[in-house]
């Protein structure tokens, strides 16, 4: 090989090396990020044939079942449960809600499976909007309407 | 009425957008002079028939016309009016309008400020704007007609304007971020008109330098504005929340700053043309998808108001049309774009392509970030969503060398550079900037090594820009002028590099220090509980009513003082909580002390029982430097632009003066002696 070429080489093979780092690196903090999302009864009975793991980091949507937000009385943790279709799922929290939070709205939280039906959250979202419900729950909800989040658990 | 002839003159805008893409296109294949002179009128008729139909609608907005749809959907009659004005783009239908509008003034200001350019060329570019026009036109006509009338029944009121957008920032946003957005469709058309005239040299690099950094600026400001806004109005404290939303802003704008660059390289060595022409259409191509994720409603933010599926499959069309044509017509015409330069491997274009490349990378990332939940949902694969740690962790990897290209970039010559005669600066810059760190650090309790590489990092930008400086001031033949005079010796556009490189390690350093060293509480508070953070304590003092034009609420009082003792008053913060009936939705404006060195912030929460009401406290190290140092690059790019102007207009005097010998004909070659002649000159 003369040397041109040889130097040719030598920079094909280094990019070839970098980008081959670069993908590598880019799926290792990928598949450490991405975060499943879940909804209670898919959280308690499975989802497509998987249970989700106890320690797992995913996002849940659902319904926030009216009567069962509480409050510690000293600090500002909270916990409250779930729904969309089928069982419950309570969730912890320890900050402010957001403005829209509210019984019987829809929500999404990010956080930690520590229990079959439990979860520890670190964010909680409410999107601005009154009628707001994460599609991925209208989806599940679709076609039984008649299930009304307000019929569900207590009620008011 | 007046709604009526906004629609009407939007039909015409689309006539003329037609006519725009047809004619001068045409003229300029068949060297046809009076065809390609109706570039100009057409252009400017297209934009004042836009100009016209957003008036007519600003005018319904302020006139409380609740016969149209979208006036109704957005408007309410206790709104204020400055914000009835800006409303108009506060949906989707009206923020579509803004977006043709701005459009419509970048290629009127193509048509009137390209006296320098050769008309043929003029003409082609003016025709590629004008075929873009007429698919925005016709997707506002078919599917997102904000004239819509509601007529017969019609309501007493409208629904409001949501509350989030009831705000100044959100005033100034999108025009800036629809002004870079659009910008970048100049650099796309120039890049067009360019394969499609097959004239592949490098003057229509020089051309459309201004265009994209004038683009790229508007960019920076908007995606800046947008931060800021979210910052304060979202009660978070957070800046940026790599939201889908916020990356198809970003992505553009990753692209738009390799391509600034890469015109630089090809009109200054005559290299990289084809990744340049690839950066063009790429640009362009990511505003249009940014457009497309955010109009289409498959994404779920806070900015999709109204979303439509319809809406998107268009504007997905359009993307089709667009990226599919432009690069079906680059791959035939690519093999001419040959590039005659040489240079070696350690020189300022291998530099340059290198950050190049990591933009590209860091572009790709967040389009992966960005697309990937959507496609893994497509697929059946259920939902996910990728967090913000995926992105800060591929953007800590992706700094590190570009900072070090952008460093030692400018040092570098063109061509070849020996890395020995670098040795010395980089030591230099190196132990500074190290030291620099550590004195930072050493004011705030603990060291952390991300915040120690983000010092390193800004600060090696820092000490390299001032190498840089004395490097061109000492090395040229006027040592003995004075500092200042040395100083203003060098160009505009000059300066323009040096502010954008120090913006962003003034950002840089933003980043990292409320990164790492914010403080952050959230708190239950009863009316005369002080608690203390990060060296200051926090009096919540209570709370009192609010009432507002168009919404009522609570304002929580927090003073704030340098120790317990409360004897030494800091500052006095009001954090708001507001109801907005119509829209039936609360809203959070947060109170906030701005400093240089840091920011005081609190937030109400929800009332709880026993009188005591959530509080969010953060204590916010330079989180400011973060918007000084964008606005800084943005300046940078103003700078470039003067510099570019003024050479234009120069490029149009020499062309006035070989304007007796000059035919059709001999127009190119013309503009060639005087790009020399202006380049000996500065």
């Amino acid at each position: 090989m003369n040397p041109r070429r040889q130097k040719r080489l030598m920079g094909i093979s280094a990019i070839v090396l970098l980008v081959a780092a670069a993908v590598w690196m880019m799926l290792t903090a990928l598949s450490e990020n991405i975060d499943h999302f879940y909804t209670p009864s898919e959280i308690v009975e499975g989802k497509n044939g998987a249970m989700p793991q106890v320690g797992q980091r995913l996002r849940i949507g659902g319904m926030v079942v009216p009567g069962t937000v509480n409050r510690d009385p000293d600090t500002l943790a909270v916990s409250f449960d779930l729904v969309d279709v089928g069982p419950i799922v309570t969730v912890s929290y320890n900050g402010i809600l957001p403005d829209l939070f509210r019984e019987g709205q829809g929500i999404v939280a990010t956080g930690r499976l520590t229990e079959f039906d439990f979860i520890v959250a670190e964010e909680v979202l409410a999107k601005h909007d009154e009628e707001y419900m994460p599609p991925e729950l209208a989806e599940k909800m679709k076609g039984i309407k008649h299930v009304k989040p307000q019929n569900i658990g207590a009620g008011q | 009425m007046f709604a009526e002839l906004g629609h009407f003159s939007l039909i015409l805008a689309l006539l003329m957008s037609m006519l725009l893409a047809i004619y001068p296109l045409w003229g300029a294949q068949k060297n046809h002079q009076q065809m390609m002179a109706t570039a100009k009128p057409l252009a400017i008729g297209m934009f004042l028939f836009t100009a016209f139909s957003y008036v007519a609608l600003t005018y319904a907005f302020y006139t409380d016309d609740f016969s149209i749809a979208y006036v109704a959907h957005h408007s309410n009659s206790l709104l204020p009016w400055y914000y009835k004005i800006t409303a108009v783009w506060g949906g989707h239908e009206g923020s579509f309008l803004l977006w043709v509008l701005i459009f419509a003034i970048w290629t009127v200001a193509v048509a009137l400020l390209s006296d320098g350019i050769p008309k043929a060329m003029v003409a082609r570019v003016l025709s590629i704007l004008g075929m873009v026009a007429i698919g925005f036109y016709l997707f506002m006509l078919w599917a997102s007609n904000p004239f819509e009338s509601l007529l017969p029944f019609y309501p007493v009121d409208g629904r409001d304007l949501n509350p989030l957008l009831q705000d100044f920032g959100m005033i100034i946003h999108p025009p800036m971020l629809y002004m870079g957005y659009v910008g970048f469709s100049v650099a796309f058309a120039f890049a067009i008109a360019a394969l499609i005239s097959g004239q592949l040299d490098s003057t229509w690099a020089r051309w459309s330098r201004p265009w994209t950094i004038a683009a790229w600026g508007f960019l920076t400001v908007g995606i800046a504005l947008g931060s800021w806004w979210a910052y304060y109005e979202l009660g978070w404290g957070g800046w940026w929340f790599w939201d889908p939303v916020e990356n198809a802003s970003f992505m553009p704008w990753l692209i738009g700053t390799a391509l600034m660059h890469s015109l630089a390289v090809t009109e200054k060595r005559k290299i990289f043309k084809s990744w340049t022409v690839l950066l063009a259409i790429s640009a362009f191509s990511l505003s249009l998808l940014g457009t497309f994720l955010v109009r289409s409603g498959i994404l779920v933010s806070v900015h999709s108001f109204a979303s439509d599926p319809t809406r998107g499959l268009f504007i997905l069309a359009l993307l089709g049309i667009v990226i599919g044509g432009s690069l079906i017509l680059y791959a035939v015409r690519a093999p001419q774009l040959k590039s005659v330069g040489r240079y070696e491997w350690f020189s300022r274009e291998v530099m340059l392509i290198g950050n190049n490349l990591l933009l590209t990378a860091a572009t790709m990332v967040v389009l992966l970030g960005t697309l990937l939940p959507l496609v893994h949902k497509e697929l059946g694969l259920g939902s996910i969503s990728i967090g913000a740690p995926f992105f800060n962790e591929m953007f800590v990897y992706l700094i590190v060398p570009f900072v070090l290209l952008l460093a030692i970039g400018p040092l570098s010559r063109w061509k070849r550079q020996s890395p020995k005669a670098l040795q010395k600066h980089l030591i230099v810059a190196f132990a500074i900037s190290v030291s620099a760190a550590f004195l930072i650090q050493a004011s705030y309790d603990q060291m952390t090594y991300m915040a120690t590489l983000g010092l390193v990092l800004s600060g090696w930008i820092f000490v390299s820009t001032i190498q840089e400086i004395m490097q061109r001031t000492d090395a040229s033949h006027n040592k003995e002028r004075s500092l200042l005079k040395r100083l203003t010796s060098l160009t505009p556009s000059h300066w323009g590099m040096v502010f954008g490189h120090i913006g962003f390690a003034v950002m840089l350093i933003g980043i990292t220090l409320v990164s790492n060293y914010e403080e952050e509480k959230d708190l239950r508070m009863r009316p005369g509980d002080v608690v203390e953070l990060g060296g200051y304590a926090f009096q919540f003092t209570g709370v009192r009513d609010l009432v507002g034009p168009n919404y009522s609420g609570h304002v929580g009082i927090v003073d704030v003082y340098t120790d317990t003792s409360l004897s030494e008053k800091v500052t006095h913060l009001e954090a708001e909580k507001r109801f907005y009936p119509v829209q039936r939705t609360s809203m959070t404006e947060a109170g906030i002390d701005s400093g240089i060195s840091r920011d005081l912030f609190v937030a109400l929460g929800e009332q709880l029982n026993n009188g005591a009401w959530a509080l969010r406290l953060y204590i916010k190290p330079f989180v400011n430097w973060i918007w000084a140092g964008a606005f800084l690059m943005a300046f940078g790019g103003v700078l470039s632009m003067c510099d570019k102007r003024y050479r234009m207009a120069k490029v149009a005097k020499v062309k006035q003066r070989f304007a007796k010998l000059a035919t059709p004909d001999v127009e190119a070659s013309n503009v060639a002696t005087a790009q020399k002649v202006s380049q000996g000159q500065a």
